[in-house]
């Protein structure tokens, strides 16, 4: 097996520039360990090896000119199975989509391919992103590269256990109650969901438009800034997108790697620990705020009282827009269509379809959210779970007067085993806890490695909040506190080593 | 099965109608509600898509600024209030010509609330109250194959074209009107006539009520007279012409009030007008629950005109056409009758331009009204699409006022224009159509009639100048009808003096 894939993407950048390697080697050097260990982790969907090398020999080509597009120019890239991708299977991890090829690229995807990242693949998920261990793939889970009877955390654990297991150097992953961080905890990487607004969603089959937030998913924090900042920007084609440019990233990761946060003021949420909360992640979680105070911060105890809604408020205003957004999945189109016997009707099609199409969480969510927008329980749910986003984003506003970050542990556990919550959806939407406010608020959340739990073994993570458009701060937090913990993830930590 | 109905007359007798009127404006944008496609007419099926109208997974819309624009200078001319703030909202239903099964429409925030529109029905004004005007997108249009209806029940396949998904629309709500008693159908035909004409001086839409670009509902219903309550009403869908309005009105009080005079109750449902047989048929029940789960959509955000915008729209908007009509009505000097009939030609315009281009009022009233009214409705075409132009009107009518054309030789050279022989010049060289007004040869032809008729001669000698008529018809006989008739009669009297 090639080092090449034990390097960061800055380090394969580097090397590129340096003219030390080529896309096409290091590209190779990611499919093969895709070939390698894939069959166990099950990080991926689809893999497109020949699409993945034409596009790094065409990297080549243009850094051989001088003509290199990006930093990142040559640095293969996975790609969650949620955006959308010309000529490549996008299928949202649900049986209802399967064989579909889009038409068209997501801007994201198409600020990769400009920057001219080779794409190894599709990354699996959780059907429609409703999930938190990415048991709910109609195309079977992934499994934790770190102990394979484990979840890799949902709904983005392809992404994130593709980049664990050392198949990819950067993802895509996105993010509408935790699908970016909570995986990131639970597989030792670095896990950002940036702005609201501030990375388009075109081309991100939406869950929940008002929570969707594409993101990077990476093994370190400088990585994820350089993604990042590759991604975000104005796009005119999503209404929702903000105008401020999406800068200074890598900077502050850079500088935050010198390791100084004197002056810099850390909340700890009070909500967002105690019953709950497992004790070795809170032993994590409390040396990473030592860590802090050590850098030179000054951390204070923070109270954010309407959190303890936030889940209640989210679990009314996702499904409400997913029943919306996948009506649109009726087989009169495109994806599966299931045509019943004798003489059926278009309604007898579609109901049909979707029936054999959507699996069980999807359909609980479609039902749930039908109901909370039925006239005459639009107000005392869809309209009251509003009104707890009002009342979140006031408990940030007041917070981040107070302080410049916030932070808190990503997941209240570490990797838990394949099959032990998929019958108790409560248990399972817990695991998004402490990320849902980010999500309720607009606000920017990065979770990265605190180190492995003294219990299991297996990684926790820890979260910092910053507020709405203040992304660079969590890079120069992050990367701060990055370097104090040391690192976490090591191939020869996995259960798929070399 | 045939309808009891009862005559419209004895509806009237037992019952007040209240009407209301929901007009659908496809808008003449260059592209689409939410996306880049044309937004024309006409094209290959399913040739004027792409991921966003078609809803593809992943799409997203972006709001069309010149028809937020052109919904705003509707909601002026209506007399309406523009929102300062409002929002697009979700209507979820399922059907296959709707790609995202949903549609993205107004709901409790429109664009556009509380204007009016003072109508004229025989001398009697009547002002129907607007509750709104919002902005939304049009479905794709499903064509039924097979089975006898052309509906989806019973048709072997339907075929969908989604080049009309993401048109822009605007629907225009009326309050009920109350209080039109028998005046109701007119009442009704006006309204959506003085708002096809509002919308056409805007240019916003091509208001074409025949291709489906100006479409609307009309909801009626009946309540014992005096009573204060409104009774349960139909909404029949896609009255496609102003006649149809007008019969929609009619057909439905007359099949309410047979209802009602039975003792049953009037079933809430759609009904589908027959233009053939101008009655209505059952479509789909409706209550007032029907549930569409709307809820503001997330992928576009709100719209906030700002005041200063919609001061400057108010600066582009056109006469209002009442206003219009009055002046021009003042400036022409026709008299009501004129002026009305004028209007319910649709000659307004083309006489405003004809007279523009030199004519008189009266000169252009008369060429409008007769020969081309006639000719229009001869061939069944509007009266601006007869094929005789303004200017062309214009030309002809300065031809008569040098005299070098009679009025009788000028509707020669509108056949000739009907025709389509040439211009106006063409015409009359081609025909030999022009006045003989050589004094050398009408003296001949005077003579000739002199000489033929030597009684009549006399009588005029006598003093008797009425018999010159005679010659004078003689003489335009001889002539081909070329002559000038006047100054035949006056060759004619200094001959014979």
């Amino acid at each position: 097996m090639s080092d090449l894939i034990l390097k960061t993407a800055a380090e394969l950048a580097d090397a590129l520039a340096a003219g030390e390697t080529t896309s096409v080697e290091l590209t190779q050097a990611h499919l093969d360990r895709i070939a390698a260990v894939d069959g166990d982790v099950h990080a991926f969907l689809h893999i497109d090896a020949e699409g993945a090398l034409s596009q790094a020999a065409a990297s080549d080509a243009r850094r051989a000119n001088g003509d290199a597009l990006h930093a990142l120019d040559g640095v293969p890239i996975a790609v969650k199975d949620v955006l959308t991708t010309i000529g490549l299977p996008t299928t949202c991890g649900s049986k209802i989509l399967e064989g579909w090829i889009p038409p068209y690229d997501a801007t994201v995807v198409k600020k990769i391919k400009n920057a001219g990242l080779p794409i190894l693949g599709k990354t699996n998920m959780d059907e429609f992103a409703m999930g938190s261990s990415t048991e709910h793939s109609a195309y079977g889970p992934t499994k934790n590269p770190w102990k394979l009877d484990r979840i890799p955390g949902g709904s983005g654990g392809g992404s994130a256990a593709a980049v664990a297991a050392f198949e990819a150097p950067l993802a895509l992953g996105t993010d509408t109650g935790g699908s970016i961080r909570q995986p990131g905890a639970v597989t030792g990487t670095v896990g950002v969901k940036p702005t609201y607004g501030s990375v388009s969603r075109y081309g991100l089959v939406a869950l929940a438009n008002s929570l969707d937030q594409v993101g990077p998913v990476t093994r370190t924090v400088l990585d994820s800034a350089l993604l990042h900042e590759l991604i975000g920007g104005h796009d005119p084609l999503d209404s929702t997108s903000t105008t401020a440019p999406v800068t200074g990233l890598v900077d502050a990761a850079r500088a935050g790697a010198t390791g100084d946060l004197k002056g810099l003021k850390v909340g700890v949420i009070k909500e967002l620990a105690g019953e709950g909360w497992a004790p070795d992640v809170m032993r994590k979680f409390n040396e990473s705020v030592d860590l802090l105070t050590k850098l030179g911060a000054d951390v204070v105890e923070v109270s954010t009282p309407s959190f303890e809604h936030a889940m209640a408020a989210y679990y009314l205003i996702l499904p409400a827009e997913c029943s919306s957004n996948l009506a649109k999945f009726d087989a009169m189109r495109y994806g599966l269509r299931v045509t019943p016997d004798g003489d059926p009707s278009a309604e007898d099609v579609m109901k049909a379809s979707r029936d054999a199409g959507f699996g069980d969480e999807v359909k609980r969510r479609i039902i749930l959210g039908t109901y909370a927008l039925s006239s005459g329980y639009y107000d005392a749910y869809y309209g009251q779970a509003q009104k707890i986003r009002t009342l979140i984003i006031e408990d940030f506003n007041k917070a981040f007067e107070q302080v410049d970050v916030l932070v808190s542990p990503t997941s209240p556990s570490t990797a838990f085993p394949l099959g032990a919550k998929l019958d108790d959806p409560l248990a399972m939407y817990m695991q998004d806890l402490a990320t849902i406010p980010a999500n309720l608020a607009g606000t920017p959340g990065i979770s990265i490695p605190a180190g492995v739990s003294d219990v299991d073994g297996l990684p926790v993570g820890v979260q910092l909040l910053a507020p709405v458009l203040e992304d660079a701060r969590l890079y120069r937090v992050g990367a701060a506190l990055e370097g104090a913990i040391g690192p976490v993830l090591s191939i020869d930590k996995l259960e798929v080593a070399r | 099965m045939t309808e009891t109905l009862v005559p419209f007359d004895e509806v009237l007798e037992r019952y007040d109608p209240a009407m209301g009127l929901e007009v659908h404006v496809e808008l003449n944008t260059n592209t689409k509600m939410f996306c880049g496609c044309p937004a024309t007419f006409g094209g290959e099926p399913n040739s004027q898509v792409c991921p966003t109208c078609l809803g593809l997974p992943g799409s997203m819309p972006v709001v069309n600024a010149k028809a937020v624009e052109s919904a705003i200078r509707i909601g002026l001319a209506l007399n309406g209030k523009i929102a300062e703030w409002c929002r697009f909202a979700r209507k979820n239903y399922f059907y296959p010509d709707m790609p995202k099964n949903f549609q993205t429409s107004q709901y409790d925030e429109p664009i556009v609330y509380d204007g009016y529109l003072d109508v004229e029905v025989e001398g009697e004004t009547f002002r129907v109250e607007i509750e709104r005007a919002h902005m939304e997108e049009d479905t794709g249009k499903t064509t039924h194959i097979g089975g006898s209806t052309g509906r989806i029940h019973g048709a072997d396949y339907s075929l969908v074209d989604y080049n009309r998904a993401g048109i822009p629309l605007i629907e225009i709500v009326t309050r009920p009107i109350l209080g039109t008693g028998a005046k109701a159908p007119l009442v009704a035909k006006a309204y959506v006539a003085a708002l096809r004409e509002i919308l056409l001086g805007l240019g916003v839409s091509d208001v074409r009520m025949d291709q489906g670009s100006m479409r609307c509902d009309v909801n009626l219903s009946l309540s014992p007279k005096g009573a204060d309550k409104l009774g349960t009403r139909t909404e029949t869908k896609n009255v496609n012409s102003l006649r149809s309005v007008e019969r929609a009105v009619r057909f439905e009080m007359s099949r309410h009030a047979a209802i009602l005079d039975a003792g049953e109750a009037i079933f809430q449902e759609t009904r589908h007008f027959h233009e053939d047989t101008g009655t209505t048929s059952a479509g789909r029940p409706k209550s007032d629950a029907d549930d569409y789960r709307y809820f503001p959509e997330p992928d576009l955000v709100p719209v906030a005109p700002s005041r200063e915008w919609v001061e400057e729209l108010r600066g582009t908007l056109p006469e209002p056409p009442a206003e219009k009509r009055a002046r021009l009505q003042a400036e022409w000097g026709y008299s009501d009758l004129e002026m009305r009939d004028v209007w319910a030609a649709g000659a307004l315009t083309l006489i405003e331009a004809t007279v523009a281009e030199g004519a008189s009022a009266q000169a252009a009233r008369k060429w409008w009204m007769a020969e081309l009214s006639r000719a229009a409705n001869d061939r069944g075409v509007e009266l601006a699409e007869v094929g005789v132009t303004p200017a062309q009107v214009a030309e002809v009518q300065k031809l008569v006022d040098g005299g070098s054309l009679t009025d009788k030789l000028a509707r020669q050279v509108f056949e000739g224009l009907l025709a389509g022989e040439g211009s106006v010049a063409e015409i009359v060289d081609a025909r030999g159509l022009a006045v003989v007004s050589d004094d050398g040869a009408l003296g001949e032809a005077v003579d000739e009639a002199i000489a033929a008729q030597p009684a009549v001669a006399d009588k005029i000698r006598g003093g008797n100048q009425a018999a010159a008529g005679a010659l004078i018809g003689a003489v335009m006989k001889a002539t081909g009808g070329k002559a000038d008739a006047k100054r035949v009669r006056e060759l004619i009297l200094e001959k014979l003096a």
